[in-house]
């Protein structure tokens, strides 16, 4: 497998992650991938796979190796939201009951 | 932590509602399972667009022809998301999809009949499409994310896929006596390959009990076969078509329309390869592949040279 494998790397477009802005305003969704040789075609690949109805106003196209993402194994400490620290939280500040009246 | 474990962790993850994302720890047989289902999923989205695009040229109005353009280009989207969710469990596009091509790997029975009147394209859109709402529906909640979410987007653009046969098969039910008959002749025709689109019956299908268990699926093929039944009988009565089996009838006592017996002889030798069309779709496939080769080549030496001179004048 290891020589076919190489050869079929070789010859394969690269992979590029394809996120996509649904409306004017919104922040932009992860929307699938694409295979592309250059960065001008991913995105018409991406624009002719993943938006063909009004999906998004705008694209994004990143290739796929130049993402680095969190692992699995971080969900519990590299998450940890620190719910000790309730200074953090505006419950934890008093004001002047007055301050919140309109007039 | 010990195999058992793990494999315990993982179920617990599932039988929570969890979903699966591509780099949790996974069986390797989940693992295996999706790669095979999610491939063969996506490989009948890609070989179903011949028996379609065999009519493209031969549409009877230009509106019909643009229908019918719109809705293969979907499918090879359709073909393109699952491919692409695929590669997310450590698989290239390339080897998924040279296995249907050359090697064992399959795709759906359904796509190795021959489409041989307009009407054929009416019931695939009615009958095919609305097969695989029930199916895909059911896929949308499925355990893995990729796998989920390409469906949800394949969902949105199916209900104008059945929507647009339904509607085009109605009007040739109300024609003339010679289209009439047409229509009629081609339900009868993809009625029971249809039916097989769900796959073997349960007591014959050795994948389905585990895939539930994973919650890959969450209906066996009986189940999902009955909705479809259920729900396919009154939209032919509503249009004058007939199902052609004797033994149809509702049973009062399940709330379900009965049926006659799905002739899986045929459902097994199509598998093994031998339908009417079987040979026609692989060789039409091997021929846009290789045919293509130069194509996907030319564009990859385009794309370094443009990068070189990048590099240069950099
Ligand atoms: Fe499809
Ligand atoms: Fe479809």
């Amino acid at each position: 497998m290891t020589e076919n494998g190489s050869k079929i790397k070789k010859n394969e477009w690269p992979l590029w992650e394809v996120f996509y802005q649904p409306k004017d305003g919104k922040p932009f969704e992860h929307a699938g991938s694409v295979h592309a040789p250059d960065a001008e075609m991913a995105l018409q690949n991406a624009r002719d796979t993943y938006a063909r109805r009004n999906e998004g106003i705008n694209i994004w196209v990143v290739p796929a190796d130049k993402i680095v993402a969190s692992t699995p194994e971080d969900r519990g400490p590299f998450f940890d939201p620190a719910n000790d620290k309730i200074y953090r939280h505006p419950q934890f500040y008093s004001v002047p009951r007055a301050s919140k009246k309109r007039k | 932590m010990d195999e058992q474990k793990q494999l315990d962790a993982f179920q617990k993850r599932i039988d929570n509602g969890e979903t699966i994302e591509p780099k949790d720890r996974m069986p390797d047989r989940y693992r295996k399972q999706l790669i095979r289902m999610m491939s063969q999923h996506a490989h009948s989205e890609i070989v179903g667009m011949l028996p379609e695009g065999n009519w493209i040229q031969r549409a009877p109005s230009l509106k019909r022809k643009k229908v019918l353009l719109a809705k293969v280009q979907d499918e090879a989207g359709h073909g393109l998301y699952i491919y692409s969710a695929v590669e997310t469990l450590g698989v290239t596009r390339r080897e998924v999809v040279e296995d249907y091509m050359y090697g064992n790997a399959k795709y759906s029975s359904i796509f190795n009949y021959p489409t041989l009147t307009y009407a054929d394209i009416c019931v695939i859109g009615w009958l095919v499409d609305g097969a695989a709402i029930v199916n895909q529906t059911m896929l949308a909640r499925s355990s893995y994310g990729p796998y989920a979410r390409s469906m949800v987007r394949i969902c949105k653009e199916e209900s104008f896929h059945k929507k647009q046969g339904y509607e085009m098969l109605a009007k040739m039910a109300s024609g003339t006596p010679e289209q009439k008959k047409m229509a009629q002749d081609a339900v009868n025709r993809w009625w029971w390959p249809t039916l097989m689109m769900f796959g073997p019956p349960d007591d014959q299908s050795p994948n389905s009990q585990e895939l539930i268990r994973w919650g890959v699926k969450s209906k066996t093929n009986d189940e999902l076969r009955q909705s479809f039944v259920d729900m396919t009988v009154m939209e032919a009565k509503a249009i004058g078509i007939e199902i052609p089996d004797p033994d149809l009838k509702y049973n009062h006592e399940t709330g379900h329309w009965d049926f006659g017996e799905v002739p899986w002889d045929e459902f097994w030798e199509v598998i093994k390869g031998n339908g009417p069309m079987n040979r026609e779709r692989i060789r039409a496939r091997r021929k846009a592949y290789e045919e293509g080769a130069w194509v996907r080549e030319a564009a990859s030496e385009y794309a370094r040279k443009k990068r070189l001179e990048e590099e240069k004048a950099s």
